[in-house]
């Protein structure tokens, strides 16, 4: 039968990058179309009227959207290498902490690192403040990996590919802004972790070049924190 | 007795009547714990330790959080009766998608709805509004979310009817007039035991606003 898969994205997007990883481990071949989000194809506002965003993946003409949505479509649909457990519980527990890294994490990084404009005195009490919430949540998704190699356990799983943020982006965070957050010292599971997600094959071929992804970040947000 | 299946919840959150109705559909026992969220219980702030938020399913000790997580869970530990979900995975990912905009778009615009006044509660009225009316949309000419049949978005939207006359009262609007679909579809899902039993009447969830609001100084 032949199967159309589509992907809309961006490439700098680690949101747009899960579902290409998660394709890449199934092997599922896909035809990729790069949006340019300051103006929006009529194929992206006809696949995701709603909230007119990517990642979209169109199946057979079909669309879905939301990253974490669109990761538990793909593993119900092709069911090689499966990125969910089976018990039910792991699953819940696997969809808890994707959501809380969506939720709290990408949003504590970046305020650590690019922050709101304060006033001098005030700038570096703030910064502490961010730097101090990133390293709690960090500290949660530390005690969450324990003794595994990957949060799916043997293999990459749906956390893992959702905590690509952590694993990749936020380094690329840290080196743009000059913010140190990910440290070894206090954090060695995770960093460990994010060492080994990134050389897994469907992973590495998905990242979103180093130096290209830090220069867009400091044109786009500016020096970073640790500068001021 | 020792229950198999706990619930920490309050009676007035309308994340934990999803899952009072997802346990209702399903027929399963539980003990029911209300929390006072003005003062969380330590079972609350052990089993739920990074939100410190209600629901929490306890099942066999074991903490599942998060409204729609819980009712996922139930729906595949309970998979021999009433499925919750549609069995293919696309309308099973439409449903996932339509579930995660109502906990994405409705929620913080309502309660800008009844927590400000003036320019911002007007702006906020109309992106409620607006937001219902996409809802109902979706819904089309069909009786539920889920087709012909009660379903997860139908569950995760339904809770909110109980908080509807708070809006209307301190919005001063009809949401009726302005969405008459979805009033429509409500009514139709309240005519199931499982939800008519889980919602509570809207004269009293409009008084427990009332006192929310002079705690948080809305007047």
């Amino acid at each position: 039968m032949a199967e159309e898969v589509l992907v809309f994205g961006a490439w700098g997007s680690p949101f747009s990058r899960r579902v290409e990883m998660a394709l890449k481990l199934k092997g599922i071949e896909y035809k990729y179309i790069e949006e340019d989000l300051t103006n929006k194809s009529p194929s992206l506002l006809k696949y995701n009227p709603v909230h007119k965003k990517i990642p979209v993946l169109v199946h057979n003409g079909m669309p879905v959207a939301e990253s974490l949505v669109i990761l538990e479509y793909i593993d119900e649909t092709w069911k090689d290498h499966p990125i969910l457990p089976k018990d039910p519980y792991e699953r819940a527990n696997a969809r808890f902490w994707a959501k809380f890294i969506d939720e709290k994490c990408l949003s504590a990084i970046f305020k650590a690192c690019w922050g709101e404009e304060y006033e001098h005195e005030k700038a570096e009490i703030e910064h502490e403040k961010a730097v101090k919430e990133v390293s709690e949540l960090l500290q949660l998704l530390e005690n969450e990996l324990k003794e595994k190699r990957y949060f799916g356990g043997e293999t990459v799983g749906l956390l893992d590919i959702a905590a690509n943020t952590i694993g990749y982006w936020l380094g690329v965070f840290e080196e743009a802004s000059g913010v140190e957050l990910l440290t070894r010292e206090k954090f060695p599971k995770l960093c460990n972790w994010a060492n080994e997600f990134v050389c897994v094959t469907a992973i590495k071929e998905n990242l979103p070049p180093r130096d290209k992804l830090i220069a867009y970040l400091r044109n786009r947000f500016g020096a970073g924190n640790a500068s001021k | 007795m020792a229950y198999e299946v706990v619930l920490v919840d309050t009676w007035v959150s309308m994340f934990g009547m999803r899952v009072r109705i997802a346990l209702a559909e399903k027929g399963i026992k539980y003990e029911y714990k209300e929390e006072d969220l003005c003062n969380k219980s330590k079972l609350l702030l052990k089993i739920n330790p990074i939100y410190k938020k209600i629901p929490v399913l306890i099942h066999n000790g074991k903490p599942v959080c998060e409204s729609l997580i819980i009712v996922q869970y139930i729906d595949e530990v309970w998979n021999d009766r009433s499925p919750l979900m549609p069995s293919d995975p696309y309308p099973r990912a439409c449903a996932r998608f339509w579930a995660d905009f109502v906990d994405k778009r409705v929620y913080d615009v309502a309660k800008k709805v009844w927590t400000t006044k003036g320019e911002e509660q007007e702006a906020a009225k109309k992106e409620f509004i607006e937001t219902l009316q996409i809802l109902e949309r979706q819904l089309g000419d069909h009786p539920y979310f889920g087709g012909e049949r009660f379903g997860f978005v139908d569950l995760s939207l339904i809770t909110f009817y109980s908080w509807f006359y708070a809006y209307e009262t301190f919005g001063n609007f009809s949401i009726e007039a302005e969405c008459p679909k979805i009033i429509a579809w409500a009514k139709r899902c309240l005519q199931k035991d499982s939800v008519a039993n889980t919602l509570p009447d809207q004269k009293k969830v409009y008084e427990y606003v009332v006192q929310m609001r002079k705690r948080f100084g809305v007047e």
